[in-house]
């Protein structure tokens, strides 16, 4: 049933090329529901989350060994949940798109429909193809639908993502000489010799990991997600990075257990400077997207660390993680970027923090409270339980990690408050001096309904994994004790 | 009856929590019921912690606790619960009862101001956060309602986001209590590891309870410090004290509920709930981990008293007053009189919130004035105010006989004095009791006698909805010496578990006569000092240098801010600098060399390839050109060229044959 999300995806992408501009975004949104429905049901009707069973299995290019192979286990539909609900929520907050808007979603569902073909795909170039799919249409939707140096962006960010995939790439065809196979699960059968471990899974991993941010490969990622609409922030932070991070695990770490395992440690070291770095970056950044963006980097930074625990609790963690991540990260962004910038036209921290934007939108206020909330890790969200369980798993492999990582949850705290006070709380002795505020309470647009329904399906599922975590976990923590690297 | 409040004690909670989201949801449409809401919230709390009281009654040492586990992996699981047990449902007690009179008299303070119902939601809110850490079973739960307790204190303190000081303050606090928050976060994962659960109490396999501890060994003393610096953090312990001053930019409700008597007490209470972990392995009842505990609360005890001395702001004074106190508490249990520790917490949770309370009124009164050197001679204008504030002031100062906060003093002083590694502390915390009563005297001249200054001239008395909840706090002030008297020490016996007895002639101890002393000291130094009316403070006159050090919180906001601060300021240059100019370099750098790669490339395919092709392109364009030519269209040409082709045709086949 979960492989509906890929065609109806498509079919939602393809038809509407052919439809009349005014449908365009109910059909849109209509394609995302069904995504988002159908994920949820086989979230909830799924027997065995413990294995990655094959759910259709059609030759594709015999001689080669390419099959059409998709699959799923509890990690892939955690994942592929996220992604609906990502995706639902990103339709509502372009509901004012104006600008070709057909092209808009059409390009829109196709990251969507490739991300859900990643996270199903069982056969690895099978897996490489909707990987690169992905990035061709965020180039488009940055470059034509983005503001603030989009050609830049645009252009750093597929660049990464084909340097990745370059690597990818080499591995795999490596793999397969190898191997013979491009079947995940007769290659992670296959005891690869471990020199070629030693080799491929770093090469691997790193070319999967640029898109999870990994530090010091992340630099994409803030200018990416400032260049992007808002929906395209969405879907960046949201679900791309997380077809980095998922894919390391579902192949790098799965083929290569051995090489993990020894080069495990230098992933913690980069996951957990990931975390400090890109949180002390984020202090000193006056654009409030540039905040979340690095924010984002800070949060993927987690998930390395978790995976590099190779026990239970860090990968469940950090699988938990991603979840979590995608929810604050897309509610950030739909704040930043729908409510606040496209009223206000500017993202300058010291220009917001003379527009008293509490009494002009106090329902932007509210929702930005609660995302960053969220993102400082309070409990009661689901930031919480997933940075708790992962920390959790550290404590065993690397104590001292935990430490570092602590300062960094400090300094999380201090960024945070400093971009939600100046965006909202600000100073009264600021309004008094200089010129008066540049922008009157009557001229900002209230927030409309389509906001607010996508914020708040956001928050409700901040809410109920961060006192339920029980819900995910009860699905990806059988199959992280399905994978053979464990410590 | 006993089993379905144990297993439903979530209730008391939930009830304000529920509270504070029906308020939320119209928001600011009604102003009546949204008061009314919070205070029914409060009262069934209140119903229910007593229903929480009367089972632990039953017997010494009654305990009893509900798990379940929060998530499962394997055949391991995170699990979390709640516990009812003396301490617990002492606690309760005393946050549903004291929250519930702070609750009726901010009806009245908070009367005018525009976000009413947001006030009350928020309290409502803080409320079942702190009820939640009190029951919690399990230091995860705990360390959940903690945060949110801190949440509920950041939203409460920059309540007034109008005042640029308070938004200030409220990030400020925030962010310190986060620090100490990161030790007790540690502390938990650490426990965790070593013991693999986080329960309190868990049928014998509880970390507090053999088993656990044993798992745990020499490490205890590293995460029962760890667990300290959220506590110390909380309770605004030396060196992370320096929000709570801050913390007054609140309303003063707020200020009486979450900075004097509840949340800041959250502190005192977590070591005394994990008091197993500081204590394991005692020799003689020292530790490593209680030395540092008493150490800590000795320092920040004689610091705060010392800066309260030269403080002007009414509220402040009583702030560095609570910050004092808490170190009190944390010597007394680390001295190991946990009894009289949480005594005097449950004592100073009154008597600081009347005074708070008393404050709020005064400023009320003084119309939102809170220098005490602008006021004076309030006592005849704001009677029940200044009855009920000397009723508290005594309390603090711990007046002997009729006050409870002597009775929980003297035990502390003596549980002090028994402490066998060291004297020093028993003489510090004496100039202790003699610091606090010779600030809470001069404060009370400032503010209720001699002349009347400029901000006193129109003072009034405040409604009763603001003076009955005074009575009642000041009436609980003193009917609580009851259960706290040597003779029939109640609650000690029922906190520690152990049989009650009454024998009146051990109601007189030597202690009460020091303690008694010391108070009069500094009752009567007070007197002598500000007993003139001065423009300046004559302990500035007489010190100049001392008063401003003191004056200015002995500079520890300076250090923090060109230490701490600006270290954070520097590494985030750094990394700042490192993106966007190192990292975001390099990246411009390989794309240069792309550049000139593709430069080089595009020259060499003009002037090598290219040229070769557009060679062969020109000749063969040449040919066409010829050949084009030679089309002209008439039919003499082509006629002719067909004759030419035919006789040479002729010839080639004549020739091969």
């Amino acid at each position: 049933m979960i492989a509906w999300t890929i065609y109806l995806t498509f079919a939602g992408a393809l038809l509407l090329l052919c439809l009349p501009r005014p449908v365009a975004r109910w059909i849109a949104l209509a394609t995302a529901l069904a995504g988002f429905g159908t994920s949820l049901m086989a979230f909830f009707t799924a027997l065995d989350v413990g294995t990655f069973a094959t759910i259709i299995r059609v030759p594709w290019v015999p001689p080669l060994g390419m099959e059409y192979h998709l699959a799923a286990d509890g990690i892939s539909l955690t994942l592929a949940l996220v992604t609906g609900l990502t995706a639902v929520s990103a339709v509502l907050f372009s509901w004012d798109v104006d600008h070709r808007p057909n092209e808009f979603f059409f390009w829109l569902l196709l990251v969507i429909g490739g991300s859900y073909g990643v996270f199903l795909s069982a056969d690895l170039f099978l897996l490489f193809v909707f990987y690169e799919l992905v990035i061709v249409p965020k180039y488009f939707l940055i470059a034509i639908w983005g503001s603030t140096n989009k050609e830049y962006g645009a252009m750093k960010l597929t660049l990464y993502s084909f340097l990745g995939g370059t690597l990818v790439f080499l591995t795999i065809v490596a793999a397969y000489v190898t191997a013979g196979s491009l079947d995940l699960h007769q290659l992670s059968q296959y005891k690869f010799p471990l020199q070629f471990q030693a080799w491929a899974f770093p090469v691997m991993f790193l070319g999967f990991a640029v898109l999870a941010g990994i530090w010091p490969l992340h630099t994409w990622a803030p200018t990416g997600h400032v260049a992007a609409p808002t929906a395209g922030s969405m879907l960046l932070a949201g679900i791309v990075m997380k077809l980095g991070a998922y894919s390391a695990l579902r192949v790098a770490m799965n083929l290569f257990p051995d090489g993990f395992l020894m080069w495990s440690k230098w992933i913690a070291l980069l996951g957990v400077i990931g975390i400090v770095y890109a949180a002390a970056v984020a202090l000193r950044q006056r654009d409030l997207k540039f905040v979340i963006g690095y924010s984002s980097v800070s949060h993927m930074g987690f998930v390395l660390l978790g995976l590099a625990t190779a026990n239970v609790l860090g990968i469940g963690g950090a699988v938990l993680q991603m979840f979590s991540h995608g929810v604050i990260a897309a509610l950030l962004f739909a704040v930043a970027g729908r409510m606040i910038y496209r009223r206000t036209h500017t993202r300058d921290l010291n220009d917001l923090s003379r527009m008293r934007l509490t009494h002009a939108l106090p329902f932007a206020a509210f929702s930005f409270v609660i995302a960053s909330a969220a993102s400082m890790g309070i409990p009661g969200f689901s930031g919480f339980a997933a940075e708790i369980t992962i920390l959790l798993g550290t404590w065993k492999a690397y104590p001292l990690a935990v430490l570092i990582t602590g300062a960094g949850m400090v300094l999380g705290a201090a960024f945070t408050l400093r971009a939600l006070k100046k965006t909202f709380f600000s100073d009264a002795a600021s309004l008094s001096e200089g010129t008066p505020s540049v922008t009157s309470d009557e001229r900002l647009v209230p927030i409309t309904f389509p906001e607010k329904l996508g914020a708040c399906l956001l928050i409700f599922a901040t809410l109920v994994i961060g006192l339920y975590p029980k819900l995910l976990l009860d699905r990806i923590l059988p199959a992280v004790e399905a994978m053979k690297f464990l410590k | 009856m006993i089993s379905w409040i144990v297993s439903n004690l979530w209730l008391i909670p939930a009830v304000p929590l529920a509270s504070a989201l029906l308020i939320l949801a119209p928001a600011n449409s009604w102003h009546r019921t949204a008061a009314g809401l919070a205070i029914v919230g409060q009262i069934a709390a209140l119903a229910l912690a007593v229903m929480a009281f009367l089972p632990t009654l039953e017997a010494p040492g009654w305990r009893s606790f509900h798990n379940f586990s929060w998530f499962t992996f394997g055949e391991h699981a995170l699990r979390i619960g709640w516990v009812l047990d003396p301490l617990a449902a002492a606690m309760l007690l005393m946050i549903t009862f004291v929250g519930l009179w702070i609750f009726v008299f901010s009806i009245g303070y908070m009367a005018g101001d525009k976000n009413f119902t947001r006030f009350f939601a928020y309290l409502s809110f803080f409320s079942a956060a702190m009820l939640g850490v009190v029951i919690s079973n399990s230091l995860l739960l705990l360390f959940v309602c903690w945060e949110l307790v801190g949440l509920a204190s950041y939203l409460l303190i920059g309540f007034w986001i109008h005042k640029p000081s308070a938004a200030a303050a409220a990030k400020k606090a925030f962010i310190t209590t986060r620090i100490g928050d990161l030790g007790l976060f540690l502390g938990i994962l650490w426990l965790y590891g070593s013991s693999g659960t986080l329960l309190f109490y868990d049928g014998g396999n509880g970390c507090l309870e053999k088993a656990g501890l044993l798992a745990l060994g020499a490490s205890a003393t590293f995460i029962a410090l760890l667990i300290f610096s959220g506590a110390a953090g909380k309770s605004g312990q030396f060196p992370l004290h320096v929000w709570l001053p801050d913390a007054m930019e609140g309303p003063t409700p707020v200020s009486a509920l979450i900075h004097a008597a509840t949340m800041v007490a959250a502190g005192v209470f977590l070591v005394a709930r994990v008091y197993p972990l500081f204590s394991l392995g005692a020799i003689n009842g020292m530790t490593p981990s209680l030395s540092v505990v008493v150490w800590i609360g000795v320092i920040t005890a004689l610091m705060a008293a010392l800066i309260a001395l030269a403080q002007a702001d009414i509220k402040r004074i009583l702030a560095y007053s609570t910050v004092s106190q808490l170190g009190l508490m944390m010597v007394s249990l680390g001295v190991g009189g946990v009894a009289a520790g949480i005594m005097h917490l449950l004592a100073h949770g009154f008597f600081k919130a009347l005074l708070f309370l008393g404050s709020g009124s005064v400023i009320h009164g003084c119309h939102e004035e809170q220098d005490i050197r602008k006021m004076g001679g309030l006592r005849r204008l704001m009677p029940v105010t200044f009855f009920t504030y000397a009723i508290g002031m005594m309390t603090l100062s711990g007046v002997p006989l009729l006050f409870s906060g002597a009775w929980t003093k003297e035990e502390i002083l003596h549980a002090t004095e028994q402490w066998p590694r060291s004297q020093m502390p028993y003489y510090l915390m004496m100039a202790g009791v003699v610091l606090t009563a010779l600030y809470m005297t001069r404060q009370m001249i400032y503010v209720f006698f001699g002349n009347r200054r400029a901000a006193a001239e129109h003072a009034h008395e405040s409604s009763p909805v603001m003076t009955v909840p005074l009575m009642m706090l000041a009436a609980c002030s003193i009917v609580l010496s009851v259960v706290l008297t040597p003779a029939w020490s109640w609650l000690h016996d029922y906190l520690l578990g152990e049989q009650v007895h009454f024998e009146i002639e051990r109601l007189i101890q030597p202690m009460f006569f020091v303690s008694a002393a010391l108070v009069a000291a500094g009752i009567g130094l007070g007197i002598l000092i500000y007993r003139k009316d001065g423009e300046t403070d004559p302990f500035a006159r007489t010190l100049p240098a001392l008063f401003r050090f003191l004056e200015n919180k002995m500079w520890l906001d300076e250090l923090y801010a060109h230490t701490v601060i600006a270290a954070a300021r520097i590494a985030a240059r750094i990394a700042d600098f490192m993106d966007r100019y190192f990292w975001d370099g390099l990246v411009r750098a390989v794309g240069g060399i792309g550049q000139i790669f593709g430069m080089f490339s595009a020259n060499f395919d003009e002037r090598g390839i290219n040229a070769r092709v557009d060679g062969g392109a020109s000749g063969t364009r040449g040919l066409g050109r010829f050949l084009s030519a030679r089309h002209s269209g008439q039919i003499q040409t082509y006629l002719g060229a067909v004759a030419v082709g035919m006789l040479m045709l002729l010839l080639l086949y004549a020739w091969l044959t």
